[in-house]
Formats: C-alpha cells, structure tokens, sequence
C-alpha cells in the first residue's frame, strides 16, 4: 500500500518573489489524521495547494501513490478531496444539490449515480433536508458542511481541510468536530483551533516561516510549552 | 488565417492606431454625451447608495470577465458583463460601470486604446447596454412576473450585446480602411455569434442564482427606470441600423470606401503637398528617402544623447551616494 | 489578497515620475492623437516619434526592454489590420496563388499595415509609461483636472479599491472550481461534462461574485454613512503645477504640433 502523501524538500516562491515554502517533506499513512499548525503566513495554505497540484513547487510530491504532474492532476483531484477556508468560494450554484453534484458530474457519472452520491454525501455531513436549499442563505456552519459533502461526493481517499473551524460558533464547531471524528478516511487539517487538534488528532506537525519546526504525537508537542511559545501558539 | 485576430478571446478592445482620428474623435464626443446624461439619471435612480454599489459592482465585473470555461481546444469563454450589468442595476449605472471596467483596462492594463477608449465605451458600455436594455425589457414586458422571461431575457440580452458591440467594432474599423469591410464584418460576425451564445449562457448561470438566492434584485418593477423609454428606443434603433448597415456594407464595401475617404483630411492633403513643395519636407532634401535617413539618425541621436546623459546622471548620484557613506 | 502584482505600477524618483500626473495625462493622450493624424507612409515622422518614446522610456528610468516587452503583449490585434495588404488599391507587389485564388499584396497595401502597426506599437508603449509611473491615485486626480465628473472619478476611485480583492475572489473561486475537477479511474467515464453545464457553472460563479459585491457594497455603505457620507462626493482643491510642469507641457506640445506639422508637408 502506498503512502497518503509523500513529500520531498518542497520550495515554493509566489510570483511576487515572497519564498513560502522552504524545503518541506512530510510523509502521511493512510488512514492517519494529522493537523498542521502554526502562525498566520506559516505557509499552511500554502503547502495544501501543492497537494492538488493547484501550485507548483520545486520538490517532489507524490499524493495517493501518483507523482502530482501534469497528466495526472484529473486523478489527483478525484483522490483528493480539498475543503477551503471560506465556504462561499466553493459554493457557486443555486441549490446545495447542484454544488454537491458538482464534481461527480465533472467526472461524467451517470445521472442517477450523482443522485446516489449527493444523498450519501449530505447523509454523511448530516445535511439530508437541505437538498433543494440556497446555499447563499445558509448559516456559516451549514456552509462548511456543504463545503465538505461537495468532496465526499467525489469518493475521495484523503480529505483535506483548511482551517475549519474558523469563525464557526462552539455549536456549529462541536457539530464539525464529532463529523471530522468519524469520517474514516486520511485526513490532513490545518487549524488555530489546539483544543480541536488535542481532541483529535494523534499527530501534529507544527509549520513556521515556510519549514516544518515540528512533527510527531500531539500529546507530546502538546506539552513542550517552549516549542509551541516559540512558534507562536499556546498550549490549550 | 486571416480570421485569426477575430478569435483572440478579447477582440472587442480597440488599441490605438486602429481608427481614424475623426472616428475615434465623434465616438468620444458621442460617448461623453451618453456618460453626462447617466451621471444625471443615476443621481435620481440610486441616490445616495450609488458610489458603493456601482464602484464595487465595477470591480466585481472586471474581475468576472477573468471566469472562464472550457469550449474545446484550448480555447474558453469568457464573460463581458454589460447585459448583467444592465439586468442587475438598470441601463444608466450599467453604462457608468462599463466605462469604468473599460476605462481602468485601456489606462492601467492597455487593454484598448486611450484615444480608442471613447468608441471602446461607446461598444461595450453604450450600445452594448442598450440593445442588452432593449431586448430584456421587451421580453420581461410579455413574460410578465413569470420566471422564463428573466432567463430568456437575460440569454438573449447578452448575445445582442455581444454581437452588436462586435459589428460596431468592424464597421469602426471598416471605417477607418483598417480592415475590409467584406472581410471584417462576416468574420466578426460569424464568430460573434458564437461567442455571444457563451456570454448568454454565462449570464443564464448568474441570474439562476442571483433569482435563488435574491429574487428581489431580478424584480420587473425595478427595471423601469426614468428615461428608459427613451434608451429603449435608442436600442431598438441600434440593432436595426446594425442590422441592415452591416450586410449592406460587407457586400458593397465601396460604398464604405467612399464615406472613408471622405474623412482622410490628412492624407488626401497629403499627395498634392508632396508635389507642389518637396523641398520643405526638409530645407534643402527633396528626397523621401533622404528624409527618412536623416530622421533616423536624427532620432538616434537623441537617444543616443539621453541615454548617455541619464546614465551620466545616474552615476554622478551614485558617487554622491558613495561620498555621502564614507 | 495578493494580486496586487497585476498593478503595474512601480515606484521610482526619474524626471518622468517626478512630472505631475496631469501633464503626463494630457501629454500622453496628445502623443497618440499625433500618432493618429500622422499620415499613412510619413516614415520620418515615424521614426521620430518612435525616438521620442525611447527617450521618455529612458528617462522613465523603467527599462526600454520592460516597456517593449510589455508592449509586444498588445501586439496580436495588429493581424485584424492584416487583409488591407491584399485589399488597397494601388502597385501590385507579389502575387500569392492559394489554391484555385490569386491574392495580390499591394505597395499601398503594406504601406499601411505598417503604418498602423506603427502607430499602435508607439501609442501603447506610451500608454504603458503612464501606467508604470504614475500612481492611480495621482491619475485619479488628473482625471479631475480634465473635467471628468466628479462622481465617475469617485466611482473609479472605489472600484480600484475594490478590484483586487474582488479578483483575488474571482481566482479563488477558479480553485476550487479546478481542485473538484477530477477525472475518475473508470476507463468508461469522460471527464469534463457537458458545455451546457460548464457555461452554466461558470456563470454561478459570477453570479455569486455580483451577488456578494453587492452585499459587500451595503456594508461598504453603512461604513461610509458611520463616517459621516451624505451622498455628496467631495474632494480636496487641486494642487498648483510647478512651473516645471507648464514648461514641459508646453514645450512638448509645440513638438508634436512641429511634428504633425512636418507630417502634413509629407
Ligand atoms: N498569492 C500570494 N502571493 C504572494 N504571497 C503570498 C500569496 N499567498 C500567500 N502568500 C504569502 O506566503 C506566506 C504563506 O502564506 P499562507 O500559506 O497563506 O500561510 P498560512 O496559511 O499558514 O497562514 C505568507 O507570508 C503570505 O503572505
Ligand atoms: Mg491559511
């Protein structure tokens, strides 16, 4: 079985010369949960958008067993499920119907077959009734949800998500977490939120300034208070 | 191949260069004339609201016109705006809001010309949202409150401004011998029939969410707005003057001819002058040749000239610099 | 929000920097109307014009080789000019046999392909100095020095604000259209979905742009009202120009007058 996500001494500079990425690897196994923390500009975003080949660094990053090149990039996006910051961005359609189906469409799955898995992706997010709904008028925690059954539709063998929490309200967030604490797939989770990520997540890989500071069990990280200060966090 | 430029996925901005001064020239003074009269209605349709919305709305066209979707090949569709423009806020701030999307590209990215600004607004601001206003108004006025009328509207809104801004720009250019009229308008045409049925389903897409999520924005009442009567008209008389002006000028080219050579003020003065004073073009060289040749190397000497004294300059402030730290 | 690289401005302290925004305006617009008038075939003037640019680039302290560069990119348009080196009457210069057709190219023809060809190239270099040295602020301003109406320069004022941050949305919006546009491992599915579809994809994504710049623009609203706006655009008085900036206003507008003068003797 391959790994999840293999990356090899990753860089990346953004066009206007800012380096955002310094020479990162990160390996991840199948089924493993691991969050990704540090400050604001850490390069957390950064580094998640290389896993769809979305950006293109100098490094190697091989992600569901498949190098992230050109000819593979549709398969990737199949394999890999991303979920943005902000819900609005990936919610373009009338109804949460046509987002969810959005990718199982793109894919060229037989009508019938999208209905199936829009119903199982929204029975999956707890979303069920919300169907024929607007998704303009929704609640910023319902929006996360759809967000997120608009990639389980696509079937995918990782999940990755960018800040998640952010901006939800303690109801919304503990509803988003118990739904992350059973959905049984990889998953790799950048998040503020340290409470979220002791709860869990068994792994932590602490980002600063473009590098990876830190990376093993989230208990033990958790409890060195020098590293998680010097990073700009704080222990929960 | 001669079709080439028409298939450029922005071939509606003009650069400069491509018209005549007197095209270029009545369409500003045409365009500034439509821009003072919105500025008035728009003062009494949106009030004290109108600087946000339309600023932002601008903005959000101009980045809207960056959204594209795949047709085949390689190529890909992209939105304009102006019929959404014209749909959303009604036709006046929709012609304010296109001269701003239009004017910020030709002044800060060059796409268009500045002295083709005036007939690039006239196109896509003017009598793109004109004919947008006119076609969707009508079929809003038989659709009544049902929901067909603001989708059928809306395509048929954007395809007419699609294509109508595209016969303008060809019988623009017609005008000014800068392409043939029996070659520019069946190609602009031709491909901006197509083009426009992307634009139409584009805006489809928009307006069947904005109807989802903001059914008021879309409501009948809202479009009729003061001295709409009147742009009504004006967009009705458009694309019937389009309508026959183009066909008639593609088959009958001389016809065009003729009226362009009537504005080429320059030029025709220019064969007589050469030969009744050759020896002024520069005293003593009767020769155009020679002109040139001196031309040249006078340019390249000024040039050359400053180019040496700012880098002359450039150092003097550099050793400066230097004496200053030391 | 980090577009901001599509602005092509870039700061400087050259003598083309330093000239008031108004001057470099009028000045600007008047180099391309005299590009304009410049008869079809008036290489000389051409030529001077073309060495005029240069020495402005130079001055402008951007680089010649950046203008020109930048330059080129405007370039394509000129091919819709390309069927009159076939169509002028006049000289025939070379014959083409394409298939069962003879097209003829023209002296006149190519005379004036090149001419506008020429006068477009010159004329966008121009206009790319202008953008690269001046601020928008600064041609907001002289915008207001040429009479344009307050409003519309106040409503060119807000979208530039805005324009970034809306095109930084418009392109995350692309992305996570691009990150769900996956091709799945059944050999018997074809990827992509039907045009129709795509069309209409893309249009809820602007839709859902206009949508939320508008609600944008009531909160941009009622911050503005909290400030103190009542509808009414104001703006301070224009500053004076130095006497720097009449000088080269004059001095370069009685050149082109020469120059298209000289054009008219050609
Ligand atoms: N499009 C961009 N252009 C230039 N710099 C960027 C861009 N996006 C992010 N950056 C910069 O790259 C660094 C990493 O950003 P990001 O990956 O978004 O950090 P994080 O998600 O950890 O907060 C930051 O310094 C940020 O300012
Ligand atoms: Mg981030």
């Amino acid at each position: 079985m391959h790994h999840s996500i293999e990356i090899e001494q990753l860089y990346y500079s953004y066009p206007d010369g800012h380096q955002a990425l310094r020479g990162v690897s990160l390996h991840v196994e199948p089924c493993e949960k691991v969050a990704l923390v540090g400050p604001n500009g850490a390069g957390k975003s950064t580094l998640i958008l290389h896993l769809n080949g979305i950006l293109n660094g100098r490094g190697q990053v091989r992600v569901a067993g498949l190098p992230v090149v050109k000819e593979n990039l549709g398969k990737i996006r199949a394999r890999v499920g991303m979920v943005f910051q902000n819900p609005d961005d990936q919610l373009f359609s009338p109804t949460v119907y046509d987002d969810v189906a959005f990718g199982p469409i793109y894919q060229g799955l037989p009508q019938e077959e999208v209905r199936q898995r829009v119903e199982k992706a929204l029975a999956v997010v707890n979303m069920s009734d919300y169907l024929q709904r607007v998704s303009h008028h929704l609640s910023v925690g319902e929006k996360k949800r759809i967000a997120i059954a608009t990639v389980l539709s696509m079937d995918p063998e990782i999940l990755i998500l960018d800040e998640p929490t952010a901006g939800l309200d303690p109801r919304a967030r503990r509803s988003l977490m118990k739904l992350l604490e059973n959905l049984d797939i990889t998953m790799l989770v950048s998040s503020h939120d340290m409470l979220m990520v002791r709860e869990l997540f068994p792994r932590m890989v602490i980002m600063d300034d473009g590098c990876i500071v830190a990376d093993g069990p989230t208990q033990e990280l958790m409890a060195d208070e020098a590293l998680l200060n010097a990073h700009g966090l704080e222990k929960p | 191949m001669l079709l080439a430029p028409f298939l450029s996925p922005q071939p509606m901005h003009i650069p400069d260069g491509f018209l005549s001064p007197l095209v270029s020239i009545i369409l500003w003074v045409f365009s500034i004339l439509v821009i003072a009269y919105s500025l008035k209605r728009v003062n009494e349709d949106l009030g004290e609201r109108q600087v946000p919305l339309m600023g932002v709305l601008a903005a959000a066209i101009f980045a809207g016109q960056m959204l594209n979707f795949t047709v085949a090949g390689g190529t890909s569709g992209h939105l304009m705006g102006a019929a959404i423009a014209t749909i959303l806020l009604g036709p006046w701030a929709a012609i304010l809001m296109m001269t701003t999307v239009v004017g910020v590209q030709a002044l800060i990215f060059q796409d268009g010309g500045l002295l083709a600004l005036g007939a690039n607004i006239f196109n896509m601001g003017v009598i793109g949202v004109a004919t947008s206003y006119f076609v969707y108004r009508s079929i809003r006025r038989i659709a009544g409150e049902k929901s067909w009328g603001v989708f059928l509207g809306g395509f048929l809104a954007a395809w007419i401004s699609i294509v109508v801004a595209a016969l303008a720009v060809a019988l623009q250019l017609a005008l000014s011998r800068t392409s043939p009229a029996n070659i520019a308008i069946p190609a602009m045409a031709g491909i901006h029939a197509l083009i426009g049925v992307g634009e139409g389903l584009i805006t489809i897409g928009a307006l069947a969410l904005i109807y989802a999520a903001r059914p008021d924005l879309l409501r009948s009442s809202k479009q009729g707005v003061t001295g709409g009567n009147a742009l009504w008209v004006g967009g009705l008389a458009i694309a019937l003057a389009l309508a026959i002006a183009s066909p008639l000028a593609s088959s009958h080219p001389d016809g065009l001819e003729w009226v362009a050579e009537q504005q080429g003020f320059l030029n025709t003065a220019r064969g007589p002058l050469y030969q009744i004073i050759p020896d002024y073009v520069f005293p003593g060289i009767s020769n155009q040749v020679a002109a040139t040749i001196l031309a040249g190397v006078f340019g390249t000497l000024i040039v050359f000239g400053v180019a040496l004294a700012v880098a002359y300059s450039r150092r003097k402030r550099r050793l400066g610099e230097v004496r200053q730290t030391q | 929000m980090h577009v901001h690289f599509l602005d092509p401005y870039r700061p400087g302290s050259s003598p083309i920097h330093q000239l008031d925004a108004r001057v470099k305006l009028i000045l600007t617009l008047a180099y391309i109307l005299t590009a304009a008038l410049t008869p079809i075939g008036a290489w000389p003037v051409y030529i001077l014009l073309l060495a005029w640019a240069v020495t402005i680039e130079i001055l402008s302290e951007l680089g010649v080789g950046f203008v020109l560069r930048r330059a080129a990119l405007a370039l394509p348009f000129v091919l819709a000019a390309l069927p009159v080196i076939f169509t002028a009457p006049g000289a025939a210069l070379i014959h083409l046999p394409i298939g069962p057709w003879m097209l003829t190219i023209t002296l006149p023809g190519v005379e004036r392909f090149i001419s506008i060809a020429l006068k477009s190239w010159i004329s966008v270099q121009m206009a790319i100095v202008l953008a690269a040295t001046t601020s928008f602020p600064d041609l907001l301003t002289a915008m207001r020095a040429i009479k344009v109406p307050r409003l519309l320069v106040a409503i060119f004022g807000l979208m530039w604000r805005y324009l970034f941050v809306l095109v930084d949305e418009a392109l995350r919006l692309m992305r996570a259209r691009l990150s769900r546009s996956g091709e799945s491992d059944r050999p018997d599915l074809k990827a992509g979905g039907a045009l129709i579809w795509r069309a209409k994809v893309a249009g809820g994504m602007a839709g859902s742009l206009f949508l939320r710049a508008i609600e944008r623009s009531d909160r941009i609203y009622m911050a503005m009202v909290a400030r103190g706006y009542d509808g009414e655009v104001r703006a301070a008085p224009l500053p004076r120009l130095s006497r720097r900036d009449w000088l080269t206003l004059w001095l370069c507008l009685g050149l082109l007058l020469a120059l298209l003068t000289s054009a008219a003797l050609f």
